[in-house]
């Protein structure tokens, strides 16, 4: 049985988002339990004879599906039943997505490339999904991989499960899932039937994990028929890519909420960040009020961080802010308020006004040598 | 330039989230509702066109009666009518919602004031869905785009930009188009009171819709197993400093 991973990747090295993704279309593509197995392969096979007939690969992945089946947990290492789907493959590092258990790389393009055009990408994940006769269609929870996976769902009909951060077989055409809910603040526990799974994985949920047995991949270029209409719709990236420490990648971020208490009171904030070698990220308040634009606002409908410290100074910890934070490995509040939801959330905490305290930790810093 | 704005009332979470004792839902008895804040946005950047180019904003819920609370906190903002596709309050999945705004949307066509723009935010603050704007994109044959912080129009058309992994991507589309939002694309105004005068007297139109089973189904909801300690109090005020220093020399930030 055949599992098809959208997979995203930067001058041919895979993203992360999409490692995490392939360690959870990785469990889908072991099978369900052996009992329900035979059947649902069959149905796989004839699906895929259906879409397409006669076409070479179509053979090869047919029997391979079988061969997933027959193999039971031999599945679990990935291997032939997880394939890839990778646009734009040119420079593709092949080898990485076979430590992750993919058996079948389809390249799409180079000629042509389509370059990113959501409603393309969808076409061609449709129509590789219906010759291969794919079980599951699993892409990471990102811009790009949301968008696609909601126009696959829409030329289907199918329902798509968005932000999974687990999924297995709970019989035929039965997937039992727990996704995110609340920017992941809430946990979902659903049942998706469908003929085909359709999801993805929530960007920061699923550490990424290498299979202890690679697998040897196999790269098969595919050139899509698309319609004008699928390319109506497409990206003109520009040139550049933003400098400067981003907010997301950050190892240190300083937080500043409400209890900085105006524009003009981030400058300490910014001379610690500017020390630690982090950046300044802030509250949702802090962005409504017009004190910093939105590009710095850590939180659910911000920027997620995974900094290795936060020092939160001055924020209360709304739902709404931890939604962005909780991904960092650290956490240090700096507040007044002992009864603060952020104290509470945090793994330390100094209780204080934070116009005392940075600008002290700032001198402290200093002292120490830091520039 | 006609424009329909979708929102869903949702629940106004504040520093934490309770839940129902069964499970099922969020505990909404000590709160009050709202929309999702990419929603906000999408209702002000509806009224900062029409401003400009003339026309008029819908704004459009699929819910229970109460949602037209949030019709009307929108008609405050500026929003001129306000539709109401009225539910029993179970929850709706994203397909049969995304028909049900298709069908809104087809009978304002044929009632000769078709919208020219559907926006959205990009993806609900409760289900975190990220497909009702794209269904419902399919369902009219319409060009689609997510996740958009900037929009311009072009001879025919609209220009929408967003950022994705530090690289800025435009996209071109024409019209009519659905164009999915988020926060950041603007900053909401407040309510003025003649405002909130005007939609507290406006007439809501309401239709009912009738749910159809969806493929994903709900089991229940449950709060994460906390994954971090009590924090630890290392101090009060410029006092803490030394410690806070040691312990951020500690973490290896320091280096």
């Amino acid at each position: 049985m055949t599992v098809l991973c959208l997979v995203e990747h930067e001058s041919g090295v895979p993203i992360e988002a999409s490692l995490r993704a392939l360690t959870a279309a990785r469990v889908l593509a072991a099978g369900p339990a052996p009992a329900a197995d035979p059947a649902l392969a069959g149905d796989a096979a004839q699906g895929g004879d259906a879409a397409q007939g006669g076409d070479a690969a179509l053979a090869g992945d047919a029997a391979l599906a079988g061969d997933a089946a027959q193999g039971g947990d031999a599945g679990l290492a990935g291997g032939p039943g997880l394939a890839a789907v990778v646009f734009g493959a040119g420079s593709l590092d092949a080898e990485v997505l076979g430590s992750y258990g993919v058996g079948v790389v389809h390249a799409v393009g180079p000629d042509p490339d389509p370059g990113y055009a959501p409603l393309a990408w969808a076409r061609c994940l449709h129509s590789l999904m219906e010759s291969v006769g794919a079980v599951a269609v699993v892409a990471a929870g990102t811009g790009r991989g949301a968008e696609v996976m909601a126009h696959l769902g829409a030329i289907t009909g199918l329902p798509v499960a968005a932000n999974c951060v687990s999924a297995e077989w709970d019989g035929i055409g039965v997937c039992r899932l727990v996704r995110q809910r609340w920017g992941g603040l809430l946990l979902e526990d659903a049942i998706l039937e469908a003929p085909v799974a359709l999801l993805t994985v929530a960007a920061e949920a699923v550490p990424p994990a290498p299979t202890p047995e690679p697998v040897p991949v196999e790269v098969r270029v595919v050139r899509p028929e698309l319609d004008e209409a699928d390319l109506a719709v497409m990206a003109a990236e520009s040139a550049e890519r933003a400098s400067g420490a981003s907010l997301a990648t950050a190892r240190v971020v300083v937080g500043g909420g409400r209890g900085v208490g105006g524009p003009e009171g981030f400058a300490p904030l910014e001379e610690l960040a500017g020390l630690l070698g982090g950046v300044v990220g802030v509250s949702r308040v802090v962005t409504s009020e017009g004190w910093r634009p939105h590009t710095m606002q850590v939180g659910q409908t911000g920027t997620r961080i995974t900094p290795e410290v936060y020092l939160a100074c001055g924020i209360s910890g709304a739902i709404q802010h931890m939604a962005g934070c909780s991904g960092a490995k650290h956490i240090i509040a700096v507040n007044k308020d002992p009864g603060a939801p952020m104290v509470s959330a945090a793994d330390y905490a100094v209780i204080g006004d934070l116009h005392e305290v940075i600008p002290a930790l700032v001198a402290a810093l200093r002292e120490r040598g830091l520039t | 330039m006609e424009i329909g704005v979708c929102v869903k009332r949702v629940p106004m979470v504040g520093g934490t989230i309770v839940l129902t004792p069964d499970g099922q839902e969020v505990d909404t008895r000590m709160s009050g509702f709202t929309i999702s804040p990419h929603e906000e946005c999408a209702v002000e950047e509806a009224v900062r066109i029409t401003e400009r180019l003339g026309g008029t904003v819908s704004v459009l819920t699929l819910g229970p009666a109460v949602a037209a609370e949030q019709l009307r906190d929108a008609l405050a903002l500026g929003a001129g009518r306000a539709v109401l596709l009225e539910t029993d309050g179970a929850g709706w999945g994203p397909i049969a919602t995304a028909a049900a705004i298709a069908d809104e949307v087809r009978r304002r066509a044929e009632a000769g004031s078709g919208y020219d723009l559907l926006l959205l935010g990009n993806e609900a603050a409760d289900t975190g869905d990220y497909q009702v704007g794209v269904r419902v994109a399919h369902l009219l044959g319409w060009p689609c785009v997510t996740g958009i912080k900037h929009i311009e129009f072009t001879e025919g058309g609209l220009r929408a930009g967003r950022e994705y992994r530090g690289v800025s991507e435009t996209f071109d589309l024409s019209l009519p188009a659905v164009v999915t939002v988020k926060e950041g694309i603007n900053l909401p105004r407040y309510p003025s009171l003649p405002g909130r005068l005007r939609a507290k007297r406006a007439q809501i139109e309401v239709y009912p819709v009738s749910p159809a089973p969806e493929g994903l189904r709900t089991q229940g909801l449950r709060v994460p197993a906390a994954t971090r300690q009590q924090a630890r109090i290392i101090g009060t005020g410029v006092e803490a400093v030394p410690a806070l220093v040691g312990l951020l020399d500690e973490l290896g930030v320091l280096s």
